[in-house]
């Protein structure tokens, strides 16, 4: 197969950045994409130009590291699929290919197809844990969590945190990230405790950095783990009913 | 014994000379292993080290490499009792770790299936799959804490797979007769990390952990023989810092990616072990690294990395090969009785559940006769149809979703219309810096955890065990013994980081950096690790040889020589540089894979994943030799153009005596 890409390129987080039109010949259908930036970016050194910069790990699409748009996709055309296990085979021989960077106000580029996520780490240390300092625990089963329950958190939980939610809504919001974090801990047994403060600061410090939600959907639509918008109306339901425990707790306090 | 020949690299600092490593006596190296019964040495040991005050514990800044398991857990549990802490990783987020991407479970000796498990079973099994190359007191102790890791992790909410009365299942796993692996789907490391990461993350926000991301630690500071800091380079500014600490800890994962094609992460690397060693810490029984039998085979040459597929699957797969050579006909056209299932064959006892070293050479053997199937010829048969007609697809698929997926996404066949095709691929290393019962190296001051370090299991590990003895490491071992050595440091400040013995480092890390720019040759960095790759998985892979390992110990040198006349790395240090980054990985592989080769050579004997092929039985096993043997083999540094000194830790047996391993 033979492709043309045309990619994003931005020397540094405050150049302005262009797309470079680059054409890749050997390129098999049993290739991933990655593997494609690999060949184009041995093609590129072999010229003597600065290879493309991009993320990536793992390569089993679990890390969470790899984030390109692709063809205004986040992570391209194959849904449920994180950009590192997208395959070439899903494109045809010949095709246009455009490769951009997340774009996001929260998530600033630091070159090429790199940006920044660590705001998504601040809305995690906001409350994203369960108090539960080493050496603390009781007997394991001592805790008995209903299969449905336990099968629900983990829905949640395979969040990778690779920022595509973020990357595909219209207005950078990070809702389905935070919702997905938030309700992996507030549906376990072990997460009542601190299931309306853990709502509260999180959403609050997600506020600090992303837009906001306006239902367009979009996030779901790219999560290459298809993570349920249902987890952002637990998220709602949860933030509103800690809002009545909040006032009423500030109540008997003063 | 050909002379080692390290190649004219950038001319590193002198290391400065260790103080009487602790761990050295007279008649080899000492593990400080606790006197007593083996079950009661790990409550004696904490009765005898040194602890440090509650309040005194904040006086203390230990610097954490590394975020994986074995760091999240060791830093969020140092933060948590007070210390001072600063986590360094070169991830963007510490939840990125390489611990990730394990897949199948983590063992605990619970025995919730009644099935005749224990914490002696456990210990056992380790020793015994191990091929009686780990220490027995070390081994006991993670199979102690085996069961605490299970507690801990699921009150941090790690969603474990359960049974619908509420409790947590558990399945068998490669190597294992009874069912003591704990899982959360087909993710169960990414689920551990997040509950670690978590719980970093907490300690983050109370302002006891210091994180820096996007930072790589590139040398070891050590000052009057101590580990007092590390040198780094932010990978995004490049701007070389220090950070100095009353203890350094590496956690830094494995060096399977000295074969360049592995399971492991892309940036899994070598570099902060291998220059600790550069600085005088020991490397022990580097040659022990592990294949793993269940892996995607490579599909052409632009593969940058082989996919595992969880060795959960041998609990229901059948393995096979036709038993006709060159049979081209699909595999659902070959008839039972032209199928060879060579594991329950050979094998009938364990049949596809033998250790992964075993299914690895049997499946190589079976490849290397001409049996091999797919395109290439390069993979055996993973048959799940007899499972899923006993237990029904929906079962199959609630096991195996999405490994199910992972494999038709990456091969575009459908698993459950052909079965799948696997061959074994370099997974794990069991080799790493020596340390002693308190996980701290020859080095005073400087503490391994994790895939890192050498300790625990041999010359082979068990599947699930490594999450096992990552989260022992940082939740529970070294938070432990890390008092014993900071006690009497304190009233003493860490050493400044403007202290020469920093100065020294920095200017030697720039010069490295320097250097690599510099070069200016024809061949990507890529290149040369392609090329090592070969050199490794020809010569020091699945089978070793004296021939091979010598032509190996040969070549390296000479590709090594050619890397600093001729790599082309382009672009600044100023600036977020891949190439830049990678090249100072694969320097570092180029002469680690040296000393891998030559540790394959000096051990003059087949004990778990190493495999020399002049030491065999009859029918082809692993031939140990106990008499001669039977010790950890950690190797010194002395120097650029020197041969490593061999130190020897005898390992004794006292509880699971040495037995030729047979899974008959
Ligand atoms: C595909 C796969 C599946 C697996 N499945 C299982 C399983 O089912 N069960 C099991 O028990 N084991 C499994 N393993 C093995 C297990 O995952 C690893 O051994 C374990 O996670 C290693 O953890 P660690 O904390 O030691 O290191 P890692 O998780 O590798 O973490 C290393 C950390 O060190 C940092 N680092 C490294 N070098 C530097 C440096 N120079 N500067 C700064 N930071 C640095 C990295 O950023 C990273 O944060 C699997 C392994 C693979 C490859
Ligand atoms: S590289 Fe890890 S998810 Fe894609």
């Amino acid at each position: 197969m033979k492709v043309t890409l045309n990619v994003w390129r931005q020397r540094s987080p405050n150049d302005g950045g262009s797309f470079q039109i680059y054409e890749v010949d050997e390129v098999s259908p049993d290739m991933s994409f990655l593997e494609l930036f690999d060949v184009l970016n041995e093609q590129l050194i072999e010229k003597g130009e600065e290879p493309v910069a991009f993320d990536h790990d793992c390569r089993e699409g679990i890390c969470g590291s790899c984030s390109m748009m692709i063809n205004g996709r986040a992570h391209g055309p194959e849904s449920g699929t994180a950009t590192c296990q997208l395959h070439m085979r899903k494109f045809e021989d010949g095709a246009t290919i455009t490769v951009e960077p997340w774009r996001a106000n929260a998530f600033p580029i630091i070159k090429d197809l790199v940006v920044d996520r660590s705001a998504f780490d601040r809305i995690v240390e906001a409350g994203g844990y369960i108090t539960a300092p080493t050496g603390t625990a009781s007997e394991a089963n001592l805790i008995l969590v209903p299969k449905e329950v336990s099968d629900a958190a983990m829905d949640a939980a395979a969040c990778i945190g690779c920022g595509a939610c973020v990357a595909a809504c219209p207005n950078g919001a990070a809702q389905l990230f935070t919702a997905a974090k938030i309700q992996h801990l507030n549906l376990l047994p072990q997460g009542q405790p601190e299931r309306w403060s853990r709502v509260i600061d999180m959403v609050d410090t997600m506020e600090e950095f992303f837009g906001s939600c306006t239902n367009h959907r979009e996030c779901e639509a790219v999560c290459p783990k298809e993570i349920s918008i249902d987890f952002i109306a637990l998220m709602n339901r949860d933030y509103i009913r800690a809002q009545f425990k909040q006032r009423r707790l500030t109540g008997q306090k003063s | 014994m050909t002379r080692l020949h390290w190649s004219p690299g950038p001319a590193a600092a002198p290391a400065p000379p260790v103080g009487k490593a602790a761990g050295s006596a007279a008649n080899g190296l000492n593990g400080r292993i606790p006197e007593g019964p083996i079950a009661d040495k790990w409550s004696n040991h904490k009765f005898d080290v040194k602890l440090v005050n509650p309040a005194n514990k904040r006086k203390f800044r230990i610097v954490v490499v590394g975020s994986g398991l074995a760091g999240a857990s060791a830093a969020a549990t140092l933060g948590e009792l007070g210390y001072a802490v600063t986590m360094i990783t070169f991830h963007d987020s510490p939840r990125r770790a390489h611990s990730i991407a394990a897949q199948g479970g983590i063992n605990a000796a619970k025995n919730y299936r009644n099935d005749g498990d224990s914490v002696h079973r456990l210990f056992y099994d380790t020793i015994k799959g191990g091929d009686y190359r780990a220490r027995e007191a070390n081994v006991y102790r993670l199979a102690e804490l085996s069961v605490n890791i299970i507690d801990q992790c699921v009150a941090q909410g790690v969603p474990f797979a359960r049974e619908y009365g509420g409790l947590l299942d558990n399945r068998s796993f490669g190597g294992a007769q009874v069912s003591r692996t704990f899982y959360a789907r087909g993710q169960t490391g990414q689920q551990l990390l997040l509950g670690a990461y978590q719980a970093l993350a907490r300690q983050v926000h109370l302002g006891n952990v210091e994180l820096h991301e996007r930072t790589e630690m590139l040398d070891l500071v050590i000052k009057d023989g101590r580990a007092v800091g590390v040198v780094t380079r932010n990978l995004v500014s490049g701007a070389v810092r220090s950070f100095s600490g009353h203890a350094v800890v590496l956690a830094t994962g494995g060096y399977s990616n000295v074969f360049f094609l592995s399971t492991n992460a892309m940036a899994s690397n070598v570099t902060a072990i291998w220059r600790a060693h550069k600085r005088g810490a020991y490397m022990a029984n580097p040659c022990f690294t592990q294949i793993h039998p269940t892996c995607i085979p490579a599909s052409d040459d632009f593969q940058s990395k082989l996919t595992l597929m969880s060795e959960s699957l041998r609990n229901d797969g059948r393995i096979w090969v036709p038993k006709e050579f060159g049979d081209e006909r699909p595999p659902n056209q070959i008839p039972e009785e032209e199928r060879d299932y060579y594991l329950e064959r050979r094998y009938p006892a364990f049949g596809n559940l033998v250790p992964r070293d075993v299914a690895s050479r049997a499946a190589k053997h079976e490849v290397d006769a001409g049996r091999g199937v797919g395109p290439q010829k390069n993979g055996v048969y993973l048959d799940l149809s007899t499972a899923i007609a006993r237990v029904g697809r929906d079962v199959i698929d609630e096991r195996y979703d999405n490994l199910m997926q992972m494999y038709e996404r990456i091969t575009g066949e459908d698993p459950y219309v052909a079965p799948m095709r696997i061959y074994p691929a370099v997974h794990y290393t069991m080799g790493g810096l020596w340390v002693d019962y308190n996980l701290m190296s020859n080095v005073p001051g400087l503490y391994v955890l994790g895939e890192a370090n050498f300790s625990d299991h041999g010359a082979n590990r068990l599947g699930a065990s490594a999450l096992m003895q990552g989260l022992a490491d940082g939740y529970f071992i070294l938070p432990n013994t890390i008092g014993d050595g900071l006690a009497p440091l304190l009233g003493e400040d860490p050493v400044p980081t403007d202290d020469p013995a920093f100065a020294e480092v920095e200017s030697a890390v720039s010069d490295q950096v320097k250097q690599m720019l510099s070069v200016k040759g024809t061949r990507s960095v890529d290149w040369f690790h392609r090329e090592l790759g070969k050199i490794m998985w020809d010569d020091c892979g699945m089978a070793r040889s004296a021939e091979s390992l010598e032509k190996a110990i040969a070549e390296i040198p000479e590709l090594r020589s050619e890397f600093w006349r001729n790599v082309r790395v382009l672009g600044e240090n100023e600036s977020f540089n891949q190439s830049l980054e990678k090249a100072g990985r694969v320097a570092d592989f180029l002469e680690f894979g040296e000393l891998l080769c030559r540790d394959a050579l000096h051990r003059e004997e087949s004990c778990g994943g190493h495999f020399r092929v002049e030491h065999q039985t009859e029918d082809g096993e692993a031939l140990r030799h106990d008499d001669e043997f039977s010790y950890v083999a950690a190797w010194e540094h002395t120097g650029d153009h020197a041969q490593p000194a061999l130190h020897k830790e005898a390992l004794e047996f006292e509880y699971a005596h040495p037995s030729q391993r047979s899974y008959k």
